[in-house]
């Protein structure tokens, strides 16, 4: 099924025998690559596959130790991205390289050498806007970025790839930051590009998406290619185990269990964010034990904010938090901490570890204070060490010794890390912020079933999370926040995605007929 | 004319910087050895400069600093303020607090214990053990406040504290010198500008039972103490809560909120600390060695501090270890100035020449060098 070595006109990219390695991985070890003309071609593959390294030798960001790379059957050497984008080559990065105090026109003609030196925002402009109605990419080419959502910030980036003329696209991830509704309507301009003859990489884990799609699908595991294939010659399950190696089970058992006693209760908050502009706004729910409350939502929409007011790492300007009936609005994060509350931070290098320390140390972060692992003053290393062995066990962090510093670790066993300390405290809630994110399917399915795990013994657990799929699949109920306000909740079991995608899109839905979400006693 | 060359493949072969995952662990010693190999060289084309064989100048300093009994004692007895200043600066720079003022917390530990030495000793009469103990504490108080004074402004206030310790030092030395010069001149003093010698009984004493070094030679219970403070700093750093809770905070601010351990007030409790051990620094030079408080008291020990701490890599038996080369090179400075008419400020110019080129020597840590 593997693709001819006859330049045929079709081929817009070929990449050959691409090998390039970083201390102790190859990161592409021998990865042939095609893309066609016209197709979009999905490039699957779990964390460290090594998909975002072969499209950044792709886009000029690294130069490969071994192998060639043909546009248009043309050989081309890239030693930066201006040489891939004179090629033709053009990335959209999952973040975004955007200045947000400058406008949509002067972000695209940012770094070009064209003009020379006086600025000519008239024509731009007007290439801008035929570029935007002939791939449907609505943009106001005079907005400020910080003025647009994530969606329209991710036309901007697409349109600055084609405004330098790009053939070729690559997308990496480019839906993790989408509502559905946004994602269905980046997948119809991604179609029509296609159809005007463009070629697009869609760099993705998201088996549901590149089925949606992608023609073809190229799957790397391990830095090397394990096929290319038509996408109607397989299907999802096919496709799992192509990425990961061994059958995947897409469901997982979620028995039923009746909620307990209330573990959190919040009650009409208002937090402001770091530019002291309103983040939430009047936010009320309650978590139980047994029970996993989802928040769906497009980031930015005060989740963070959210998560840090119940941590006690951000001020509450309004209303009131109850753990267990007690108020701990004004409570310090030691205390919060001391009382039982778990957070799986959404930064796990930044806020979760401390990457130059070892992974005992990294361990006691939230139980260093108390007995035994200290006594009086003094830290008993001893201790630590034991207990540390006996975590990695317990939550297979595959790590050489202890004292691995957690940079080391790969993403899925620093998540390992940070639940196994956050865990082992045995917590009545868990504030966990997206606890999947960048993991791969196997990790993954074990953080998950860790969560469903702590449910069942009993734990209220706040589920966090912009993979929707990930919060219809764990939670008990979901509720859908949209600047800084419920928009509405819906039971986890058979929920509508449509409709939570709309409440995503800022539809209130609150009001009509549920009950828990109680807005009426907030000015009690 | 298939293959069509790329527009830039006759572009020349340029260096580029390839961030590294790992690190083998020699380099970490490899690097700054090697640094400071550079810097020396780099010393030497000065040298050459002012007409004398480089070669002959470090030979004749390394002779000066190490190569007699009077010379090594001399090496730790410039080594000893180094020592407690370079302890005082890694602990405050290990959580990634940058002060730049144990000079001025030196003066003032110097000033305090001074004060103690010449009037409170006299007055209340005291056994000479308790003064110098209580020397000792006014240096510490004097030293620990003048740290916390950036310590509070930052914690609380969010202010740079690289500003506010760096000025605070021209303040200290301003306000000690009103002493010496005025307040507390010596009247007998024929004029210098210092204050009467303190009593022989409060003078730290001598280590005259170290072996092979010369009879009369200078070095003092200081060295007593720093090592003593070194030991202290690597154990609370790394065996109690507290230094636990200061490595992650230096580490990772974000990471320690986020436990809830407290970072304002362990800004301030580690800048006074800082500033108590540059503090102590002062009280040794002062009754180990100046015996007085006196102008010139300090060449700038607590700005080679900072070179010490960073050399030493923030580690308190580095620091000990860097100080006695630093103390050398001081001391390899004056030789120079009599022996090779070679002037003294080489010293400084090689201190310089190390921090530059071990600073810059640091990217090689992180980054490796590749041609493409």
């Amino acid at each position: 099924m593997n693709t001819p070595t006859a330049r045929q006109p079709d081929i817009a990219v070929e990449m050959r025998d691409i090998v390039k390695r970083f201390p102790g991985v190859v990161a592409n070890d021998h990865v042939t690559f095609i893309a066609l003309r016209g197709e979009i071609h999905a490039l699957l593959g779990e964390n460290g596959a090594g998909k975002s390294t072969l499209m950044n030798v792709l886009s000029g960001l690294y130069t490969p130790e071994e192998g060639e790379i043909f546009i248009n059957g043309e050989k081309v050497v890239f030693h930066s991205p201006r040489d891939a984008i004179a090629a033709g080559v053009g990335m959209v990065h999952q973040h975004f390289r955007l200045v947000p105090t400058l406008t949509v026109i002067e972000n695209v003609i940012l770094g070009l050498d064209d003009p020379k030196f006086r600025l000519k925002l008239e024509g731009a402009r007007a290439k801008i806007q035929s570029l935007s109605e002939q791939y449907g990419l609505k943009i106001d080419p005079d907005a400020f970025i910080w003025q647009l959502s994530v969606g329209e910030q991710q036309r901007v980036e697409i349109i600055k790839a084609l405004y330098r003329g790009a053939q070729i696209l690559i997308l990496d991830e480019p839906t993790a930051v989408l509502t559905p509704q946004e994602t269905e309507e980046l997948f119809r301009t991604l179609r029509s590009m296609a159809e005007k003859g463009h070629t697009i990489i869609f760099i993705s884990h998201k088996l549901d998406e590149v089925m949606a799609i992608a023609d073809r699908v190229t799957v790397l595991r391990q830095g090397k290619v394990v096929a290319t294939v038509a996408i109607d010659e397989v299907n999802k399950e096919k496709l799992a185990e192509m990425m990961v190696g061994r059958p995947v089970i897409f469901r997982i058992e979620k028995p039923e269990i009746e909620p307990g006693e209330e573990v959190l209760r919040v009650e009409d908050l208002h937090v402001r964010n770091d530019k002291g502009l309103p983040a939430l706004q009047g936010v009320s729910f309650v978590v139980r034990e047994h029970e996993i409350v989802g928040v769906a939502g497009v980031s930015g929409n005060g989740q963070t904010e959210l998560a840090e007011a119940l941590y006690g790492l951000r001020p509450v300007e309004k209303g009131r938090i109850f753990l267990y009936g007690r108020d701990i609005t004004q409570a310090s994060t030691r205390d919060i901490i001391r009382e039982g509350v778990a957070q799986i931070p959404e930064d796990r290098h930044r806020e979760g570890s401390v990457g130059n320390m070892g992974i005992s140390e990294n361990l006691i972060m939230k139980h260093y204070r108390r007995s035994p692992v200290s006594r009086g003053p003094l830290i008993d290393w001893g201790y630590v060490r034991d207990f540390a062995r006996k975590l990695v066990k317990r939550f297979n962090i595959a790590a050489p010794s202890i004292h691995t510093k957690a940079r080391l670790l790969s993403g899925g066993n620093l998540q390992k890390l940070i639940l196994a300390r956050e865990l082992s405290s045995e917590p009545g809630l868990i504030i966990a912020m997206h606890p999947t994110q960048g993991l791969d399917v196997g990790a993954t399915e074990s953080v998950r079933k860790q969560l469903l795990e702590e449910r069942e013994k009993g734990a209220g657990i706040l589920l966090i999370s912009e993979d929707l799929d990930e919060v219809m699949q764990l939670s008990d109920r979901i509720l859908v926040i949209y600047e800084g306000q419920i928009m509405g909740e819906t039971p986890g079991e058979g929920a509508d995605r449509n409709e939570i995608g709309l409440m995503m899109a800022g539809e209130n839905r609150s009001g009509t007929g549920d009950t828990s979400l109680q807005r009426n006693t907030s000015n009690a | 004319m298939t293959p069509t060359p790329s527009s830039s493949s006759h572009r020349l072969p340029r260096l580029s910087l390839e961030r590294r995952l790992t690190s083998p662990w020699w380099l970490s010693w490899v690097i700054p050895i090697a640094s400071v190999a550079l810097a020396l060289l780099a010393g030497a084309l000065i040298i050459a400069s002012q007409g004398v064989n480089p070669w002959e100048a470090y030979r004749a300093m390394f002779e000066g600093a190490f190569g007699t009994g009077y010379g090594v004692a001399e090496t730790l007895v410039k080594a000893i303020p180094l020592m407690l200043a370079g302890l005082g600066v890694s602990v405050a720079f290990r959580m990634k607090l940058w002060n730049i003022g144990a000079e001025g917390q030196l003066w003032m530990g110097a000033w305090a214990a001074a004060g103690v030495g010449l009037f409170l000793y006299p007055a209340w009469n005291l056994p000479p053990w308790l003064a110098i103990l209580l020397m000792m504490a006014a240096a510490v108080v004097a030293g620990g406040l003048w740290g916390a004074i950036p310590g509070v402004l930052k914690g609380v206030l969010q202010v740079n504290e690289i500003i506010t310790s760096l000025m605070l030092n021209y303040v200290a030395i301003s306000w000690v010198l009103y002493f010496v010069d005025i307040l507390w001149r010596d009247p007998g003093g024929l004029g210098f500008p210092n204050t009467a010698p303190l009593d022989k009984a409060i003078w730290l004493p001598k280590l005259t039972w170290i072996p092979f070094l010369p009879k009369g030679h200078r070095v003092h219970a200081g060295l007593l103490i720093a090592i003593l403070a070194a030991v202290f700093i690597w154990f609370l750093l790394n065996r109690t809560k507290w230094g636990y809770e200061v490595r992650v905070i230096g580490e990772n601010p974000e990471a320690a909120r986020h436990a809830g351990m407290p970072i304002v007030r362990n800004i301030i409790l580690v800048m006074i600390l800082s500033g108590a051990l540059a503090g102590l620094a002062g009280m040794a030079e002062m009754a180990g060695v100046a015996h007085r408080l006196q102008r010139g008291l300090s060449p700038g020990y607590g700005y080679t501090a900072i070179i010490v701490a960073w050399l030493a890599k923030l580690n308190p038996f580095g620091v000990l270890l860097v100080a006695v080369l630093f103390g050398g090179l001081l001391v390899a400075g004056d030789q120079i100035q009599l022996t090779m008419n070679l002037p003294r400020s080489i010293s400084d110019i090689l201190q310089g020449l190390i921090l530059f080129f071990v600073l810059g020597g640091e990217i090689f840590g992180r980054y490796r060098l590749r041609l493409r």
